[in-house]
């Protein structure tokens, strides 16, 4: 066994172990102690991604050595590699980005606790990520959502206290369904591992007295993780949470929280389920169709909104739509778009969160849109930060964007029944995208002959500036160079199954 | 169905208290009353595996007078995970209970409601 196999284990491990320490160092250390945790962790997963790219095959990792029906497992393939490298990467530039802004916002005595939580968040990501047994995810989905809360409420007025319980109690919602789900599953099969499980649902698919229990099982969970992760018709605790909470929160939240439990979703349906029973059940189609609904409801309110950051909120829950507009294709096309979609989002909406405080910053920390006129001169790294994440989320090409739609473009045409409502609802969502991106990023680039507002340079800014041009560098790269990484889902996605 | 349903109606039991504890936890505006919903609901879980765990007339799973047949003792992992969840869901509550508090010293109301409606008076 190469000493590479232990990287996975060792992330999850680090992360635990620096949130202990952060809570008895003072801020400064504690800064310290997340950032390096975070570069190294991101080198770790690098480093496992290239090894199982190399090797060509998952591996699974037992702790404490019980061999498998009775051990806890981790399972380690390109997909849950390049998932948490990437995780890292977004976690790394969210955090540096809203640096400046969490020193103003968060009284000085929080700050390791904000630290504390940000390393459990990442434990609890990992976890999510790599882990083979189901009632460990369910404790990792809650740990997730303690740490989020309290990333939320870190910064303490109404708004945020109100969000977070809202937060609290939709996510408590869908965790007490996807336990409900777990424990019939446990009940079904008498397994915990995912791919016991998956054996014997197998078995049980085909008899028919086991139809009816499997069906709901599976509805259970699939409305649970739905709940935790913000698909349309739960999305109303999503704007406060993001809109008022500090900006490194917003970016965490919208980019991973949220897609932490979409992959468990899709690790659920490929490893646990099984991909056929899962597509058989139907329940795809309810998720296709509360996709699509998403996708236009959530840029309708996107437009009504006249408040930057809330826009960009209700925009995050057009984005939760596409991907499960994917997901709910039932193809193998469907799903490869739905995770690069998740790259995408992850990729963009972190970017215009931090290019949105930016913004408003220079304008008097004034988040009204007319407020907001010419404020990308005034802050000019910001304008172009926000302006690359507005072309990429219209879906412009050369960014990461467009990538995406048009995977999600070429796997509807391979669709017969679905194929039209999903073209109609893409056009339209985009169109409605552009109208609130477009508008934003004209009403930035308006000149103003007598401004009330000083500006500020990029140089007086550096890790800021560094920050944007990290985010911008990768959307261009997820829009140009764009073939390797579908290949490493295709291949990750093969692996799973 | 039905001759199941009465065969098994300790989990027929959990699952009216889950559903009991779901509808309180999204529909009660009271801050309190919801935190309750959710504990009802947690422990409707926890009903439902400790009864899927048990199994007549075995006891439970520690080695004494030396017997090691595996029919004498019932399934020890289900008891493992309700202890696993009650963690969970003590930490979970304790949490909900201190936003609770939080709000309810600054806005003096528990119901959710009234405290979006002042919320949105105090912006203005």
């Amino acid at each position: 066994m190469s000493f590479v196999q232990n990287f996975p284990f060792f992330t999850i491990l680090m992360c635990l172990l620096a949130g202990v320490i952060c809570s008895i160092l003072p801020k400064k250390g504690a800064r310290i102690v997340n950032t390096a945790l975070i570069i190294v962790t991101c080198i770790m997963s690098f480093v496992t991604l290239m090894f199982t790219i190399k090797t060509g095959e998952c591996y699974v990792y037992m702790m404490g050595h019980f061999p498998a029906p009775w051990g806890n497992e981790i399972r380690i393939g390109v997909l849950e590699a390049i998932m948490a490298t990437f995780f890292c990467f977004i976690m790394l530039l969210s955090m540096l980005g809203g640096r400046k802004k969490l020193d103003e916002e968060v009284e000085d005595t929080k700050h390791n606790l904000y630290y504390i939580l940000v390393n459990l968040l990442l434990s609890s990501l990992l976890a999510l990520v790599y882990t083979n047994d189901l009632f460990t995810a369910y404790v990792f989905v809650e740990i997730n959502t303690i740490a989020a809360a309290g990333l939320i409420m870190i910064r303490q007025i109404g708004r945020t206290i109100e969000a977070a319980v809202r937060y609290m109690i939709m996510s408590l919602l869908g965790s007490g369904l996807l336990l409900m789900g777990i424990c019939m599953l446990y009940d079904l099969t008498g397994h915990l591992l995912m791919s016991n499980i998956k054996d014997s649902i197998a078995v049980l698919a085909n008899d028919p007295s086991y139809h009816m229990p499997l069906m709901v099982t599976i509805t259970i969970m699939s409305v649970g993780l739905c709940i935790k992760s913000a698909l349309f018709p739960f999305h109303a605790w999503l704007p406060d949470a993001y809109g008022y909470s500090t900006v490194s929160s917003a970016a965490i939240l919208s980019s991973l929280v949220s897609k932490g439990y979409i992959f468990l979703l899709i690790k659920i349906i490929y490893r646990v389920i099984g991909f056929e029973v899962y597509k058989n059940s139907h329940i795809m189609n309810v998720l296709f169709v509360f996709g699509l609904c998403g996708m236009i409801f959530g840029s309708v309110s996107a437009i009504r909104e006249n408040d930057i950051r809330r826009m960009i909120a209700f925009s995050s829950v057009a984005q939760i739509g596409y991907i499960y507009m994917g997901i709910g294709m039932g193809t193998e096309m469907g799903m490869i778009a739905a995770i690069f979609h998740i790259f995408t989002h992850a990729a963009t909406k972190s970017l215009l969160f931090i290019a949105g405080i930016g913004i408003t910053d220079v304008s008097g920390f004034n988040r009204k849109f007319i407020e907001l006129t010419g404020a990308g001169y005034r802050n000019k790294i910001a304008g172009i930060g926000f302006t690359v994440g507005s072309l990429s989320m219209v879906g412009v090409p050369l960014f990461s964007g467009f990538i995406s739609k048009l995977l999600f473009a070429q796997g509807a045409v391979q669709l017969t029944g679905k194929m039209m409502p999903t073209l109609v609802c893409l056009a339209i969502s985009t169109i409605l995208n552009a109208i609130y991106f477009m508008k934003t990023v004209i009403r930035i680039y308006t000149p103003v002959p007598d401004s009330k507002y000083e500006s500020i340079g990029a140089m007086s800014m550096k890790l800021y500036t560094v920050t944007m041009i990290g985010f911008v560098v990768l959307n261009i790269y997820l829009g140009v160079n764009s073939t390797p990484i579908v290949d490493l889902i295709k291949q990750g996605l093969s692996m799973f199954s | 169905m039905g001759p199941n349903l009465i065969a098994n109606y300790g989990q027929v039991v959990a699952m009216m208290l889950f559903v009991i504890g779901f509808a309180n936890l999204l529909l009660n505006k009271n801050l309190i009353k919801k935190i309750i919903g959710f504990n009802i609901m947690d422990s409707a879980v926890y009903l439902f595996l400790a009864e899927m765990g048990y199994i007549k007339d075995r006891t439970v799973p520690i080695v004494v007078d030396g017997v090691q047949d595996v029919t004498a003792y019932i399934n020890p992992i289900p008891s493992g995970l309700v202890l696993t969840g009650i963690v969970v869901s003590v930490s979970v509550s304790a949490l909900m209970l201190s936003l609770t508090i939080r709000l309810y010293k600054r806005y003096h109301t528990l119901n959710l409601d009234e405290i979006s409606t002042l919320l949105r008076k105090e912006e203005q």
